[in-house]
């Protein structure tokens, strides 16, 4: 395929970029070591922890197994891009209410699967919630305060 | 820095302190004299770092409180708690404080990160250095005033006099003032006006991480960072025969490939390409590789054959009461390597400067002693290596944290002037993080007729549960692989109070004859280290399943017989809390589920803690589903107690993944648990909600609940899977196709 133009361009945290990088290149790395954000981190390379998940046009992908190339003309949200004007989301806001963590390493992937499930649901029972993040791991055992955390929001307290 | 080993005082001295460096904010002269006879014995850390300006600056500036700890934080929360314990102590709101911790250049040694010390032993220093500090700041004011200090209230770090008069902390002309040792008069507040000790002051630092501000140190960019891989061999033992690095150089974005020995690195400008080269270079590199491990299923076989370096007498009580052995019962227990299992690998960056000091982040849980293993390995002068700890993800112990330290270093002494970022992949931290030691213990109780305890023996055999740094440059994996190799140091097994395979394998049940013996094994096929509790888990977990099996042999409800047996009545309480709140007395048993307790008295001399869950069982497919868990926890005088529940509940989840899930795989070659799918974790679905009794002992030691819930939570799984099944399983963990070939049996 041709392509006039060598720069991958997609929105990100709501801002248009470009970037010029090989378009194999994990989507993880162009965010984190290139636009400097932190939302997504590498956990496994192999999408099955979840700690570098994003919302790419609202899916929650695992940014470790996504190419460049995959999200030319779509829009990517991080962790980052939650917060408005700055502030905290609700969703956020009820992670910190609920101190819904010990580490901290893999919240911010599941505050974004967590992000996508409520998009989508926006009251969901403690048991869609638990299914919804099932494909991420937390091993400080910080679960039933994340499980609460996202019902608090969705209860929009 | 200084190293000391000299003289035998001396030594006794660093042994007591659990280490043999010393900040450099401790001068040499002090070392000296701390053995004078007529210093006090200060509190915790306080004792082998006793300048008040070596933990605490009053910083007029930005009206600020430096606090600097050597404990670091790793997920745990306990810069949080130190920091409200210093702003209790010292009358200043919690966010006027900062903190530093775990910087070599800055913050006292308090040796390592672990052992649940950090609440005895850090915090309780803080407390003590904080009160003496605000003595120290009310004499200035009443200097300054011309008020005496009785009668003068401190708000904030406003200081106001009987009078009236007021002055803050950062007014006063603080100078040189702090530039003493603590002498351990000054006493902390009643507990009556404590204001933020006891209280759950959301952590500062989770704030940052939900907001996904930088503070991880995966999260970092130091100007001009270059990407660094390792290439491991395919097994432990494996060497290296060839490699052709030439086609790997020329390879885009490569800057250096690292060769010494059989240790391959290398770095790139862009991680995809330091990455790409690393599989190229592993795939090119060609090994010659040895057989040497047992197989997963050969690990308890193996255990007991395996030559044994010390049989240790861990307890020995003859029985001198009375009474005839009607019955002798025995039971053998087993528990598999497991993972520490880290979320994010472990990661490091390094940079040696144009002044020849070597600088690395790191989220090691041992920043001195890591520090001298590195500058051994590197054959660095101490003084030109300085080691930063950053919060990585959390560890539960020794994982790969310090490795990563060593091999950032490593390659960054390649590129000077460079940063050098490293990250594991996820392959590398599952196949080359040092495991929890698998063990075996067999017990074996003489009962008299009534079913009573009379002996009760327990014997263990079990390789190391420390192999960390230490100061040793073999400690560090890529140190072993070098060209000049450095030798694996001859682990040792920690000796009492805390003691390390033997962790808890002295019960805490009164028997009038009461033996323990541990077959302590130094041959490592499989890496192994510190994991979360040590030998505790193992041990609590056959104890507590033993005491099980011997109150149902004998017809006892098992918390009235545990009760028979105890007389601590701290312990007696933790029990008792903990089989109320679930309903121990009303709970009715229907087919298919079971109950089950747990006790410990974490290392017998730490946090007590009991948990009582609820199972289902289905027969049909062998799934244990934990339908509900309670647990108490006695941690002595809560700080926080959101931070206490915490930990509790964090180990309680983390101890019944041990015990429904985890064991590392291997063939007679190489670990195959290579990533999540072949060592598979606890996940939400299976995660089951959690109630917690805090029992807290206000004016009591602080004791640590970090390592205080796994042995109790697994016993308790195990116990009520027997009650649900009539079958008991010794052998950890309790996968699906184990329960099934059990039921089957019986």
């Amino acid at each position: 395929i041709f392509r006039s133009d060598p720069l991958i361009n997609f929105k990100l945290n709501g801002v248009d970029v470009k970037s010029s990088a090989d378009q194999t290149e994990p989507l993880l790395h162009i965010l984190s070591n290139d636009f400097k954000l932190n939302g997504q981190k590498f956990g496994c390379g192999k999408a099955q922890c979840g700690s570098c998940t994003v919302l790419v046009n609202g899916d929650p992908l695992r940014s470790c197994v996504v190419p460049l190339s995959a999200v030319s003309g779509r829009s990517v949200v991080t962790l980052e891009g939650l917060s408005v004007k700055g502030k905290p989301s609700k969703l956020q806001q009820a992670f910190v209410q609920e101190q819904a963590a010990q580490c901290g390493y893999c919240t911010s992937g599941i505050i974004m699967q967590a992000q996508a499930l409520l998009d989508r649901n926006p009251t969901p029972t403690e048991s869609e919630v638990r299914s919804a993040l099932d494909g991420n791991l937390c091993r400080c055992g910080a679960h039933n305060r994340i499980v609460r955390a996202v019902i608090r929001a969705s209860k929009g307290a | 820095m200084t190293t000391l080993n000299a003289s035998t005082s001396r030594r006794r001295f660093l042994k007591g302190a659990g280490a043999l460096t010393l900040s450099f904010s401790v001068p040499l002269v002090d070392v000296y004299s701390q053995t004078a006879p007529e210093k006090p014995r200060l509190v915790g850390d306080l004792q082998t770092n006793r300048m008040l300006s070596a933990w605490i600056r009053i910083q007029s500036a930005d009206k600020s409180v430096l606090l600097m700890v050597g404990k670091v934080e790793l997920g745990q929360g306990i810069l949080s708690a130190m920091q409200q314990v210093c702003a209790e102590e010292l009358d200043v709101d919690f966010s006027r404080i900062r903190m530093i911790s775990g910087d070599t250049a800055l913050v006292p040694n308090e040796g390592t990160t672990a052992g649940s010390f950090s609440m005895p032993n850090g915090a309780s220093a803080v407390q003590q250095a904080s009160a003496e500090v605000r003595a120290i700041l009310l004499g200035l004011a009443a200097t300054q005033l011309g008020q005496p200090t009785a009668g003068m209230s401190v708000n904030d770090g406003v200081i106001t006099a009987a009078n009236g008069a007021k002055i803050t902390y950062w007014d006063l002309l603080v100078g040189q003032s702090l530039q003493r040792e603590a002498d351990g008069k000054t006493k902390p507040k009643p507990i009556g006006e404590h204001r933020v000790i006891g209280r759950s002051v959301p952590r500062p630092d989770l704030d940052d991480k939900i907001a996904g501000r930088p503070i991880f140190l995966q999260e970092q960019h130091p100007a001009g960072m270059l990407y660094g891989y390792v290439v491991r061999p395919p097994a432990y033992t494996a060497r290296l025969i060839s490699l052709d690095t030439a086609p790997i150089e020329r390879m885009p974005g490569v800057v250096k490939v690292v060769r010494s020995g059989s240790f391959l690195g290398v770095v790139a400008t862009r991680e995809a390409q330091a990455l790409a080269a690393s599989q190229a270079m592993s795939a090119a590199a060609k090994w010659n590789v040895p057989k040497a491990l047992p197989t997963t299923a050969g690990v308890e076989n193996w255990l007991m054959k395996a030559p044994v370096d010390k049989v240790i007498e861990t307890k020995r009580q003859p029985r001198l009461s009375p009474g005839t052995v009607a019955k002798v019962v025995e039971a053998s227990y087993f528990r598999p390597y497991h993972m520490h299992a880290s979320i994010g690998t472990s990661a490091g960056i390094a940079t040696l400067g144009s002044d020849g000091v070597l600088v690395v982040q790191t989220h090691s849980q041992s920043v001195f002693e890591t520090r001298m293993a590195i500058a051994k390995m590197l054959d660095m002068p101490l003084e030109k290596v300085r080691l930063q700890h950053m919060q990585g993800s959390g560890c539960y112990g020794h994982n790969m944290a310090d490795d990563a330290a060593a091999d950032a270093a490593l390659l960054a002494v390649a590129v000077p002037g460079k940063p050098v970022f490293l990250q594991y992949t996820r392959e590398q931290e599952h196949q080359w993080e040092p495991y929890g030691s698998a063990m075996v213990i067999k017990t074996k109780a003489g009962l008299d007729a009534q079913g009573n305890i009379l002996d009760w023996d327990l014997t263990l055999w079990s390789t190391p549960h420390g192999t960390r740094p230490g100061g040793q440059a073999g400690n560090l994996l890529s140190a072993r692989y070098l060209e000049k190799p450095f030798a694996i140091p001859k682990p040792v097994n920690g000796g009492a109070p805390n003691f390390a395979a033997d962790r808890n394998a002295i019960a805490l049940y009164d028997f009038s004859g009461h033996n323990v013996t541990t077959h302590f094994i130094t041959d490592m096929p499989v890496r192994v280290s510190s994991t979360r509790g040590l030998g505790a888990y193992a041990n609590v977990v056959a104890i507590e399943s033993f005491i099980d099996e011997l109150a149902f042999a004998g017809g006892v409800d098992p918390v009235e017989y545990r009760l028979r047996f105890m007389k601590d009545p701290r312990a007696r309480d933790s029990i008792v809390k903990a089989a109320e709140k679930f309903g121990w007395s009303q709970w009715r048993k229907r087919p298919g589920f079971g109950r089950g307790i747990g006790f410990a008295k974490y290392k017998n001399i730490a946090g007590y803690c009991a948990v009582a869950l609820e199972v289902q069982v289905n027969p049909d497919n062998g799934r244990i589903r934990v339908l509900r868990a309670v647990a108490s926890a006695d941690v002595g005088h809560i700080v926080s107690p959101d931070g206490v529940s915490n930990q509790i509940e964090g180990g309680l989840v983390q101890g019944l993944s041990w015990t429904l899930k985890e064991e590392v795989q291997m063939d007679d070659t190489q670990i195959l648990s290579q990533d999540w799918n072949s060592y598979p974790i606890l996940t939400f679905s299976e995660v089951p909600p959690v109630e917690m009794v805090l029992i807290d002992r206000p004016g009591m030691p602080f004791l640590g609940a970090g390592e205080a819930s796994q042995g109790p939570s697994g016993a308790a799984l195990a116990n009520a899977v027997f009650d649900a099944t009539g079958v008991r399983f010794r052998r950890l963990p309790l996968t699906p196709d184990r329960v099934l070939q059990g039921l089957k049996k019986a």
